[in-house]
């Protein structure tokens, strides 16, 4: 059973503060793929609009045939490249992922394009602080044939580090999964996290001009 | 029957001594010779069929597709100059598509057989447009529940429990008058459909046919989309039988 799936932080800031503590930044887009962003949200909105209309006259065709997620994603990196080429971008990392049956049986595929449009397709992909983050962690224990718990608790690996090092993560995340039966995304869910070392008890101690 | 129009029917900018627009009713006539359309509101959703005449054995089979959906909600069924058709099909799904952006919901289907009437009635207000030749029965699911338009060349829409156009549609309404629409499942209106039609259709002076069904109701989760295949063996196979039984009276 082939799958794929995504995890996100459910967050969208306002300049360096973390405004919106419920924003889901994954959707479903058409039967075969999910899209993930991170970025400005009011763009993923408007890219998400583009989609709908997308995947409606794809619909109304009705003639057994439907976009899978390397369409879309040939689709969305048209949109952003030719976006930043008049300079006007629209400011997101797009995560995109699906599976379809093609030629020679189900086709998985995970790509991704950023507001530069800069496009390639991985089997693992991340954005923002997560390249840095997660990208190390993935090459050395990504492997073809991880079942979905073990995807998880992987996945979580690498959200656990960036929620304690990246300062604008909070502790609140939801994760997707696209199999060739359709799209399922979980309710958010926090991770257990420790802070009682010693060196963080009484820390104001050595702070000069604390009070 | 045809009246001539002698002088007053060169120009749709021209009326009659009596009233009359003739390019527009000769517009109609166009209609009237095309394959029947059947549309019918049953309690649960719409359903509507289409005879479409199959005039060269070479053409393959499910082409020239006659209902086209126009959202997600919503159908048209096209009688008449298909070509022409196709161009009010493009209009709605503009118009449906742009009050989505515009008003975050999908479209009324009273306002769009509103725009729809609007447009094909502008293409008879001008004398460097010709009117369109073709009838339109748009079939959609909305807050208000099912409902059924015809719109006709001249741009009159009404709002209707069963509607038809083409050749058979006097055979057809005929039919329609007979069903109780309002205890009837869409299920059992596709039956009744495919029995009109099969009905209808005039061994004598049209060869084959291909009947195109399609539906919206509480069973195709107020989607508009063509009736499952199986769902059309089924009814065609009734069609059939029930001709039969006609034929051997």
């Amino acid at each position: 059973m082939w799958n794929l799936f995504f995890s996100l932080v459910l967050s969208a800031s306002y300049g360096s503060t973390l405004r919106y503590k419920s924003v889901e930044r994954i959707k479903a887009v058409g039967k075969h793929s999910l899209i993930g962003a991170s970025g400005e949200f009011s763009d993923f909105q408007e890219i998400l609009r583009y989609l709908d209309e997308l995947t409606l006259s794809d619909h109304m065709w009705d003639d057994g045939n439907s976009l899978g997620p390397k369409e879309v994603h040939s689709y969305l990196t048209r949109v952003m490249y030719n976006r930043r080429n008049k300079f006007d971008p629209l400011w997101n990392s797009l995560v995109l992922g699906g599976v379809k049956k093609g030629p020679k049986g189900e086709e998985k595929y995970l790509g991704m394009v950023n507001m530069i449009g800069t496009h390639f397709e991985e089997n693992h992909i991340a954005t923002g602080f997560g390249n840095h983050l997660a990208i190390p962690i993935l090459r050395a224990e990504w492997c073809e044939d991880m079942t979905f718990e073990e995807a998880v608790k992987l996945v979580e690996k690498c959200l656990l580090v960036l929620l304690y090092r990246d300062r604008s993560s909070i502790n609140k995340f939801q994760i997707a999964k696209i199999t060739t039966e359709g799209a399922t995304i979980y309710p958010p869910y926090s991770l257990k996290t420790h802070w009682g070392f010693a060196a963080f008890e009484n820390p104001s101690k050595g702070a000069v001009g604390s009070w | 029957m045809s009246s001539i129009g002698t002088g007053y029917d060169l120009s749709v900018t021209t009326f009659s001594p009596d009233g009359r627009v003739f390019q527009v009713e000769y517009a109609g006539k166009a209609v009237d010779n095309s394959g029947t359309v059947v549309g019918i509101k049953c309690k649960d959703g719409i359903v509507l069929g289409v005879e479409k005449l199959v005039t060269s054995k070479m053409i393959l089979k499910g082409s020239n597709r006659r209902v086209h959906s126009v959202h997600r909600n919503t159908g048209l069924a096209v009688a008449g100059l298909a070509a022409d058709g196709r161009q009010i099909v493009a209009r709605a799904k503009s118009e449906a598509a742009n009050y989505e952006k515009v008003y975050g919901e999908p479209m009324p289907v009273k306002e769009l057989a509103d725009r729809v009437a609007s447009y094909v009635h502008l293409c008879t207000l001008y004398w460097w447009l010709r009117p369109f030749g073709c009838g339109v029965i748009l079939g959609g699911y909305d807050r208000d529940g099912p409902q059924l338009y015809m719109i006709e060349p001249s741009g009159l829409s009404y709002k209707y429990f069963g509607a038809a156009l083409g050749k058979g549609r006097q055979a057809a309404k005929t039919e329609i008058e007979k069903l109780k629409l309002s205890e009837l499942t869409c299920r059992e209106g596709i039956v009744e459909v495919a029995k009109i039609i099969y009905g209808v259709h005039d061994e004598a002076k049209d060869k084959a046919f291909e009947l195109e069904l399609s539906w919206v109701c509480d069973e195709s989760n107020r989607q508009h989309e063509k009736v499952p295949d199986d769902l059309v063996e089924q009814a065609k196979a009734a069609a059939q039988a029930a001709l039969e039984e006609m034929d051997a009276d």
